[in-house]
């Protein structure tokens, strides 16, 4: 018991990965509104630039900057980070699209609650129904 | 002087790339769309060209900016994503000679351009995932595909194609980050982005637990994008109220580029030892197909609209190259990528039908098709062409791959899903029955002239048409292809 507790402070970084990624994934999947649909993808996504980033870390090390001279500096993995430079731009334009589409919706429908949505459908195609049959 | 066919690899990619902004420069929609048109038809022959060197085995590597491996980019073609590039940019070729005919609606007269803008931006994400040699560029083009795809879907007439295109965001948006969550485990494991690296560098890390997450998470990132059995959830409304052009695009290419992901990393990188001896994923993929083969196609015989049968009806195709892939051997993995060649043509023809169909009738609910037979007669007739196609008559695309997939099922002693594929595939004759009966002999509504849809939509749909019988009787050169190309990833690994 005392060994796994152990285990779980030496990666505290993992347990906030895990924890962010669940709420996003949560809030992705139950919340009604699509703006906080939005949001939870976007913590979703924080969640794995964070894991990139504990990933490249090395405890004690500096910035990757060549020193003339000096061979012995213990500096940090610079690849996960600049990747998640890239990460965070594609997160970004993913969100602005989201976003985007949210805006079209509004005005398509004057909601952007999924059930009042759906629910507007469902009058729609209840609608021509009765109107084929009439 | 540069010389240009060492830069190939470069360019199919660069070209839509730098094509797509081009198209805010130019506007005016027949400029705009020759511009779309002679990019497309330019990466097809690039695609080409391509294959035309590898075919004989030998791999192109094209390192970014002189810097090789491990520092640099590298983008790497062999047979198999030859043959992917050539089927995605083959379709583009054909799709985009339409242009956004029935778009229009949706786009503001004038704005035309911003559909070829995304669609070349598509073709661009599309190409650069089958074509580059390192994992994390795959996720970016990936993403770069998947927000343009989301663009184009919500371009749909019906305000309901924005709802759709939202879901396809949240749910590719959650596949494409758990791809990238599996190769930051890879990344942690072998200290490599490069694909041929790390395929090496696995080997001595074995099956460790993190490598098995890894998989996990990379399998399902990108069945999502397949749309594998329980996670096709966004494709049935992705493609049915998305404009037809843009289905015909993405059920043809976006679809068949994630199995090529999902070939070239099962196989590739992690190794067909570990995934398919020690973990074993076929007796997961195996079930799954079979039920995305059944439950597809019977959805597809109970929908009343056109495209909306045809989105489930992919779902049962996408079923039947996922089964091949779970045969776990060379023979399956080629009678798979067949199947991909064949099912492009022979949907990409059905959904240039429904832009046919849209074009002259405003929408393609099967019940305002009644007697379209006699109204549209050649239009109607390809979509005879490639529902048969669909079925596996002989002498159509279909029977070749549907023989290629129960020839491999038996090579593997598996006699019961070499039944269970003839069995579903009388199910799809009951969908494409279902149309053929509701297109010759409904009736037709009395007072609507005889006419067909324009040559710019007959043209690209019988060309389609054309290469379902064509490549259905002279079948040779794409199995052959499809055959060297599982050799190669079966025989070289990488």
């Amino acid at each position: 018991m005392m060994k796994l507790a152990e285990e779980l402070i030496a990666h505290w970084n993992y347990l906030a990965v895990i924890a962010l990624m669940m709420i996003g994934l949560y809030i992705a999947i139950s919340s009604g509104n699509l703006v906080k649909k939005v949001m939870g993808v976007n913590v979703f996504q924080a969640s794995v630039i964070l894991l990139y980033v504990s990933m490249g870390k090395v405890s004690g090390g500096t910035a990757p900057i060549l020193i003339e001279g000096r061979t012995d500096v213990l500096y940090s993995n610079p690849i996960p980070h600049v990747l998640m430079l890239t990460a965070i731009v594609v997160g970004v334009a993913s969100t602005a699209v989201g976003l985007a589409l949210v805006v079209r919706v509004q005005e398509a429908y004057g909601t952007v609650e999924e059930d009042e949505i759906v629910k507007l459908d469902r009058d729609e195609d209840l609608r021509s129904m009765s109107g084929e049959t009439n | 002087m540069i010389d240009l066919s060492f830069h190939l690899p470069a360019l199919q990619v660069l070209l839509p790339l730098i094509g797509a902004p081009l198209c805010f420069l130019i506007r005016k929609e027949a400029l705009v769309r020759a511009f779309t048109l002679s990019v497309s038809v330019g990466c097809f022959f690039i695609s080409l060209a391509l294959l035309g060197r590898v075919i004989d085995g030998t791999v192109l590597v094209y390192e970014f900016g002189g810097w090789g491996r491990p520092f640099g980019i590298e983008y790497r073609v062999d047979i198999l994503n030859a043959l992917v590039l050539v089927i995605v940019s083959a379709m583009a070729a054909i799709v985009f000679s339409v242009g956004p005919g029935q778009t229009r609606r949706a786009l503001p007269v004038g704005r035309e351009y911003l559909f070829y803008s995304a669609a070349l931006l598509c073709l661009t994400g599309l190409l650069g995932v089958s074509i580059t040699g390192d994992v994390f560029n795959v996720f970016v083009f990936l993403e770069i595909s998947s927000l343009s795809s989301y663009i184009l879907i919500s371009m749909g007439q019906n305000r309901r194609a924005l709802m759709a295109a939202f879901s396809y965001l949240v749910m590719g948006t959650i596949g494409a980050t758990f791809l990238l969550i599996g190769i930051g485990f890879l990344y942690q494991m072998t200290g490599t982005l490069n694909m041929v690296d790390m395929a090496e560098r696995l080997q001595d890390v074995g099956q460790t637990r993190t490598i098995l997450v890894a998989l996990a998470f990379v399998v399902v990132g990108i069945s999502t994008k397949l749309a594998v059995f329980p996670l096709h959830q966004w494709l049935p409304n992705a493609y049915s109220f998305a404009p037809p052009l843009v289905s015909a695009f993405l059920a043809s290419t976006a679809t068949k580029v994630a199995y090529y992901l999902l070939i070239r990393f099962c196989i590739g990188i992690f190794g067909f030892g570990l995934v398919f001896d020690q973990v074993g994923i076929q007796k997961l993929l195996l079930p799954l197909s079979i039920a995305a083969m059944f439950l597809g196609s019977i959805a597809a015989i109970y929908q009343t609209e056109f495209k909306r049968l045809l989105a489930y009806s992919s779902i049962a195709q996408i079923g039947y190259m996922t089964l091949g892939l779970s045969l776990a051997s060379e023979a399956g993995v080629s009678a798979g990528l067949i199947h991909v060649f064949n099912h492009a043509l022979m949907k990409g023809a059905l959904f240039l039908v429904a832009a046919c169909i849209t074009w002259r009738l405003g929408g393609t609910d099967i019940a305002v098709m009644r007697g379209l037979g006699q109204r549209m007669p050649l239009t109607m007739a390809a979509m005879v062409v490639a529902g048969l196609a669909l079925v596996g008559v002989p002498g159509t695309v279909g029977f070749v791959s549907k023989w290629a997939l129960v020839s491999a099922a038996l090579d593997q002693d598996m006699l019961f899903v070499a039944f269970l594929i003839m069995a579903s595939s009388l199910l799809a004759l009951v969908y494409v029955w279902k149309l053929v009966e509701v297109a010759y002999f409904g009736t037709a509504e009395p007072g609507v002239e005889k006419k067909d849809a324009p040559l710019r939509l007959l043209v690209p749909t019988w060309i389609l048409a054309g290469a379902s019988i064509y490549f259905g009787i002279f079948s040779g050169y794409a199995v052959d292809v499809a055959n060297r190309a599982a050799a190669q990833i079966f025989g070289a690994g990488m």
